[in-house]
């Protein structure tokens, strides 16, 4: 069996691998980037449409364009790479075992580990959905990849089934391949995407949206012939009498991602209720020495937040290797953070400080959409310690705060903090 | 006055610049002339004029190659096309088919609908 020795092992190789691994191999460091994939770049390859890196770059790139600039800083910086490679196990002492088809199973032995596996997409909302299994049910990623890598079309009559973005981006897509989009359901009685995607993509090829209704029956039997769609009220339970069938030979799911974290678990590490990795402020999963960015940890919306997550990653990697490593960790104050009113999920879990930190970066996404609000941070006596006010939430939409620590009156014996979103009362001054 | 000589809404337009997602309607007058309501900011309402008077998209697609990796390359327009010519663009693209390697920026079909147009490739993809 082959083993490699190197600093830092880097699992996944989308936006937040690449990203992580530049930032390692600046620093001076050794890291080896592992990717099961034939190419490097993750999902954004398949992104074909524009609207990434406004942030990062100011200035709209394709998905392919976005990673064509870290893959060529990758080959630039000569940042050793394995593809079809992938990672089995995160074995005791942070060993990787991976399997290739050139050397069969390998071993790496790294310092530290960089979790970048990205996420996957949910199939809730056909699972209930009685009928038969027939072909011609997809989730909107898998046709994604088929239409704009592989060159397949996945029917010529579509429904898609949820407004997230990439449903309302492949609606477009596969209209421009000369499909008929009939309809995009909505359980919700709002679009979950961007609104500049229901305006460009559906709006701009009248292709109906259809809100608080949902895919009730599936019909067909070795070939989807259609669907029965139902409204729902707001609390989902469906309106009886409002049946209609709508004629398909193709359903798209587009209900969400998922933080994909088999290998997390496996190794023992802690995850938390939305499906990635419990965290502190450095990132750093449950295990030590093993860190999460990108869509592994939370799923983002953005590209530009991935990379800058995977480059506090990477600086965090490397910091514990220089600092930590095969060391006692000292830590002044372990406080736990829990979301509080309309909050849906807070990250970090918990943040260590210690007298490096000075500042703290919190995601977090709301349950409801709502307008003029204030974001409070209270600690564990209800005293609120940080407050932002914001114009309007949503869920589709991260929020992230970046906290001074010598801007806030911590109080030492604090160990647990929460974060709520809650109406203004007074006018809000924009 | 001016009111009874209005003939009315032609057109919403939902502002997209930003999250609040105004509404902005579009009046037209006897001698033709438009006017914006709606907006509440300045981007807003050149936003609202440009889709009114010259709507365009940044087209993005993918186009056959030949002896590459994959049977597809991601390409797009290196500006934004006017909307009405779109479907001729896509037409043109469908029926071409180019050759790897190529390297990302490279000027696959020049001038594609006589607008200073180039259709661009997305990314690098070498030759299998
Ligand atoms: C379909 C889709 C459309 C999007 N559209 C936009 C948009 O328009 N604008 C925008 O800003 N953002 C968009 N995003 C968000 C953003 O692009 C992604 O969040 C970001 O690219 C994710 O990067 P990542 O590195 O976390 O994950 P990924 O790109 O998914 O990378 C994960 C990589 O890990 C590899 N991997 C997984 N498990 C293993 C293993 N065990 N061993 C080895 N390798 C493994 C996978 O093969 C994959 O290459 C979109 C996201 C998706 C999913
Ligand atoms: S008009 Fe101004 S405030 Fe309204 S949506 Fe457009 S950019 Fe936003």
């Amino acid at each position: 069996m082959n083993t490699y020795k190197t600093d830092v092992a880097v699992i996944g190789s989308g936006a937040a691998g690449l990203a992580a691994a530049i930032e390692v191999k600046k620093a001076g460091l050794e890291v080896l980037l592992l990717e099961r994939g034939i190419e490097l770049g993750g999902i954004l390859m398949q992104c074909i449409h524009n609207g990434f890196g406004i942030k990062e770059f100011d200035k709209e790139l394709t998905g392919p364009e976005y990673a064509q600039l870290f893959i060529d800083q990758v080959n630039q910086l000569q940042i050793p790479y394995k593809l079809d490679t992938m990672v089995i196990e995160i074995a005791f002492d942070n060993k990787l075992y991976a399997v290739n088809k050139n050397e069969g199973l390998i071993e790496i032995i790294p310092k530290a580990i960089i979790l970048a596996m990205g996420c996957r997409e949910r199939t809730r909302g056909a699972i209930n959905v009685p009928g038969f299994r027939p072909a011609g049910i997809f989730t909107a990623g898998q046709v994604q990849r088929f239409v704009n890598i592989e060159g397949y079309l996945p029917g010529k009559t579509i429904v898609i089934l949820g407004s997230g973005d990439i449903g309302m981006i492949m609606a477009r897509r596969l209209t421009w391949e000369g499909c008929k989009v009939k309809a995009v359901v909505e359980i919700q009685p709002y679009v979950s995407g961007l609104l500049r995607n229901e305006v460009q993509c559906l709006e701009d090829y009248n292709i109906p949206l259809i809100t608080s209704y949902t895919v009730t029956k599936i019909h067909g039997k070795d070939r989807l012939k259609g669907v029965t769609i139902e409204a729902v009220t707001k609390d989902y339970d469906r309106i009886i009498g409002t049946e209609r069938f709508i004629e398909c030979d193709a359903l798209l799911l587009s209900v969400g991602l998922i933080p994909e974290n088999e290998l997390t678990r496996d190794a023992g590490a802690e995850i938390s209720s939305m499906g990635g990795p419990v965290i502190n402020n450095n990132l750093e999963t449950t295990l030590e020495g093993v860190f999460a960015c990108g869509n592994v940890l939370q799923v983002h919306d953005l590209v530009d937040l991935v990379t800058a997550e995977a480059k506090r990653a990477g600086k965090n990697a490397v910091d514990y290797i220089n600092t930590r490593y095969k060391k006692k960790l000292k830590t002044i104050q372990s406080i736990c953070l829990f979301p509080g009113n309309n909050v849906n999920y807070v990250k970090p879990d918990n943040i260590s400080l210690s007298e490096n930190i000075h500042d703290i970066i919190i995601n977090l996404r709301v349950k409801n959409p709502d307008r003029r609000v204030q974001i409070n941070i209270k600690d564990d006596t209800n005293r609120i310690i940080y407050k932002k006010k914001k114009s309007y939430v949503i869920p589709s939409e991260m929020i992230e705060l970046n906290i001074k620590i010598n801007e806030i009156d911590l109080n030492p014996n604090c160990n647990g903090l929460i974060i709520e979103v809650i109406p203004l009362l007074e006018p809000l001054i924009e | 006055m001016k009111e009874c000589e209005d003939t009315g809404i032609i057109k919403t337009i939902r502002c997209i610049v930003c999250p609040t997602g105004c509404l902005i309607e579009v009046r037209e007058d006897i001698e033709g002339k438009n006017t914006f309501q709606g907006y509440t900011c300045k981007r807003g309402l050149e936003y609202a004029q440009q889709e009114f008077f010259e709507p365009k998209r940044i087209m993005t697609t993918t186009i056959k190659i030949d002896n590459a990796i994959h049977p597809l390359l991601p390409v797009r327009s290196n500006k934004p096309l006017l909307k009405e010519k779109l479907n001729e663009a896509f037409q043109i693209i469908a029926n071409t088919t180019i050759k790897a390697p190529v390297k990302m920026g490279d000027i696959l079909i020049k001038n594609i609908t006589n607008e200073d147009v180039n259709i661009i490739a997305s990314r690098d993809m070498e030759k299998k």
